[in-house]
């Protein structure tokens, strides 16, 4: 069964008060994800790529089009604050820009204990929660004592990122949508990060939808590619088919622009 | 490697972040020559110490950082300066901006929304006694050469995309054609698009004589792999093996360097066929290292000297320097 499904999705920002311009920054896409399933979202930047997963976490409505997400319309059938909650849960982002995602005035295990207090059975005294936490940094490569207890400007970016990601151990949701989660992660630490992302999925069968411009990171984790341009879906289908032989010629321009480690680029 | 003349160096330097009850050994001992004409690459893994290197490159030293010991020099009209026995705002006023140009990690997201780029040409001009309206007009080709509409120059960062938020910055941190030019991260928040146009601008700029050398700071192996002459990579807060690109890609010594080798991903006959690689643990606390070489917990050939001694960076083939036992007479 598809856990996700998205119809002819769009979305239309106004701008200004008194001439009014209009970006078409998702135009009619449609997709699925099923469970357990690997899907990237491939684009530059601007193509649409945050709006389509901000609508899907709920947190900006579609002009038009439905998301369907365990057969229910996320944007129709969620009415109350425990349906709400409930899909909180089950659907999480990591995002893109780690820096942001901190309050420079908490500690940055604040965000793990909001995860705790997500949880819907929350462990029931703060030793077995802190517990919780601990473990949850241990899955991600972080000693616990590298950053209770830290401000986030006492943290790298790196481990920021990390911490982001272990609060899908926390949570266990069934879909998580990861915008650039390996951007600010360095090339070490990626594979890890794929590799945990993985397991997740091996042991829940969480589905994963990556939203990235690194068509290679796209290569070695997806089960599907999609990649969008100025709002639409151009190209899609198995890595190797994208990658190795992409037809639309946007697809070959982000293909050409992938720094390799055994080829020089052409036109530096 | 042709010889060539030396720009920077630093030796024996050790800058420690003191805080209140611990001291990180961001950069400890490390020795570092930068040449004329060459685009060096730093890459390490985070909190491996390249930040804080690179403020030490330019002298950007403020508290908690401190340099505990060691000696930076710059060459200026033909001679070393020893800019580390200078204060920061000493090397600010004299060296920053002419001779020396940082644009930090994150730089493009730190410019203010509310100001218009000609702004921060303004306080150019006047930080460094030069008129206004010429700087103002420098501003305007170098932004043509960095392929933005001069008019951009009278926007707000908010509009510009992230790409040209980028060459907007490299175009005012090198508008007063700095010899040294060093840029930590900039591309890691760039889609590979405007990577590619972005490293394009870099190295054009080279090649017109604005900057002499870049420092290039980098997770991303890949792209330095692109670029560089020379690539530096960073354990720890110490420097594991400096080489010439295509040979420590062809064949790393280091085991670190193995590992970060094995674990770029891009889209590649010989990346496929090898698979995902990780290195197992993960980058030690820099408050309480561990003893001899920094990465022996995590180095699949530590040998027993490897936990008692500190390896020292030894040039074992030309141009080549690494700091590893196994290349080295003491191991017997
Ligand atoms: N709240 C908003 N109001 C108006 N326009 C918006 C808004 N959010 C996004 N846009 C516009 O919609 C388009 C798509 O933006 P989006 O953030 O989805 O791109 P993206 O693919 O995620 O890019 P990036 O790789 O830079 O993150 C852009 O032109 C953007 O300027
Ligand atoms: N202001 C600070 N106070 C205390 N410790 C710091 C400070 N800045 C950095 N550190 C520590 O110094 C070490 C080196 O940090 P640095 O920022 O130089 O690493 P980096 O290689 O640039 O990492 P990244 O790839 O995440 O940018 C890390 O352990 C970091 O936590
Ligand atoms: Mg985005
Ligand atoms: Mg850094």
């Amino acid at each position: 069964m598809s856990r996700l499904v998205v119809e002819n999705l769009t979305k239309v920002f106004s701008l200004g008060f008194f001439s009014r311009r209009y970006i078409k920054a998702v135009n009619n896409i449609s997709f699925d994800i099923k469970e357990g399933e690997i899907v990237s979202l491939v684009g530059e930047s601007g193509s649409g790529k945050t709006t389509t997963a901000k609508m899907i976490l709920r947190l900006i409505p579609p002009t038009s089009g439905r998301i369907l997400f365990e057969g229910k319309d996320i944007w129709k059938d969620i009415k109350s604050q425990e349906a709400l909650r409930d899909f909180r849960r089950k659907v999480h982002a990591v995002f893109q820009d780690p820096f942001a995602s901190y309050n420079p005035f908490y500690p940055v295990e604040r965000t793990l204990w909001q995860a705790v207090n997500l949880l819907e059975k929350s462990p029931s005294n703060k030793k077995e929660a802190l517990e919780l936490i601990k473990e949850s940094l241990v899955r991600v490569g972080i000693d616990p004592k590298d950053i209770l207890g830290k401000y986030p400007h006492q943290i790298s970016g790196g481990q920021k990122q990390r911490v982001m990601i272990a609060r899908c151990w926390i949570l266990k949701p069934l879909l998580i949508i990861a915008d650039e989660p390996t951007s600010m992660v360095d090339a070490s630490s990626r594979g890890g990060i794929i590799q945990l992302l993985e397991e997740l999925r091996e042991e829940q069968g969480t589905s994963i939808m990556f939203i990235t411009h690194d068509l290679g990171l796209a290569y070695y984790v997806s089960d599907n590619i999609f990649v969008m341009k100025d709002g639409e879906i151009v190209e899609r289908g198995h890595p190797d088919k994208v990658v190795l032989e992409p037809t639309h010629e946007y697809s070959k321009l982000l293909v050409g622009s992938i720094p390799k480690l055994y080829r020089k680029l052409e036109g530096l | 490697m042709k010889n060539r003349e030396i720009l920077f160096k630093m030796e024996n330097v050790k800058a420690y972040y003191k805080l209140e009850e611990v001291t990180v050994k961001a950069v400890d001992d490390v020795s570092l020559e930068i040449f004329e004409d060459e685009v060096i690459g730093i890459v390490g893994e985070s909190g491996s110490g390249k930040t804080t290197l690179s403020n030490v490159i330019s002298m950007n030293i403020m508290k908690p950082l401190t340099l505990v010991e060691g000696k930076v020099f710059l060459k200026i009209n033909g001679e070393f300066e020893e800019i580390s026995s200078m204060s920061r705002e000493e090397v600010k006023k004299k060296f920053w901006g002419k001779e020396i140009t940082i644009v930090p990690q994150a730089a493009m997201n730190a410019l203010m929304p509310t100001i218009k780029m000609s702004k921060y040409i303004e306080h150019l001009a006047q930080s460094h006694g030069i008129d206004k309206n010429e700087l103002l007009s420098k501003a305007e080709k170098r932004f043509e050469e960095v392929g933005l509409d001069p008019l951009w120059l009278k926007r707000y960062p908010f509009e510009l995309s992230g790409g040209m938020k980028q060459r907007a910055v490299i175009a005012i941190a090198t508008i007063l054609n700095p010899v040294l030019l060093i840029v930590d991260e900039p591309t890691s928040a760039l889609d590979v698009v405007n990577q590619k146009i972005f490293l394009k601008v870099l190295m054009q700029m080279k090649k017109m004589g604005i900057v002499k050398s870049i420092v290039f700071i980098t997770h991303d192996i890949a792209t330095v792999r692109q670029i560089a002459d020379r690539m530096v990579v960073m354990y720890a807060g110490k420097i594991a093996e400096i080489s010439p690109i295509e040979e420590i890609v062809q064949k790393p010594l280091h085991p670190y360097t193995q590992g970060l080798l094995n674990s770029v991903l891009t889209p590649e006959p010989e990346i496929r066929k090898r698979g995902i690689t990780t290195i197992p643990g993960a980058p030690p606390n820099l408050v309480n290292p561990p003893s001899g070489c920094r990465f022996h917990p995590r180095c699949s050939y530590a040998m027993d000297i490897c936990k008692e001694k500190v390896p020292p960076l030894k040039e074992i083939e030309k141009n080549r320097k690494v700091a590893c036992f196994l290349y080295m007479e003491e191991r017997k």
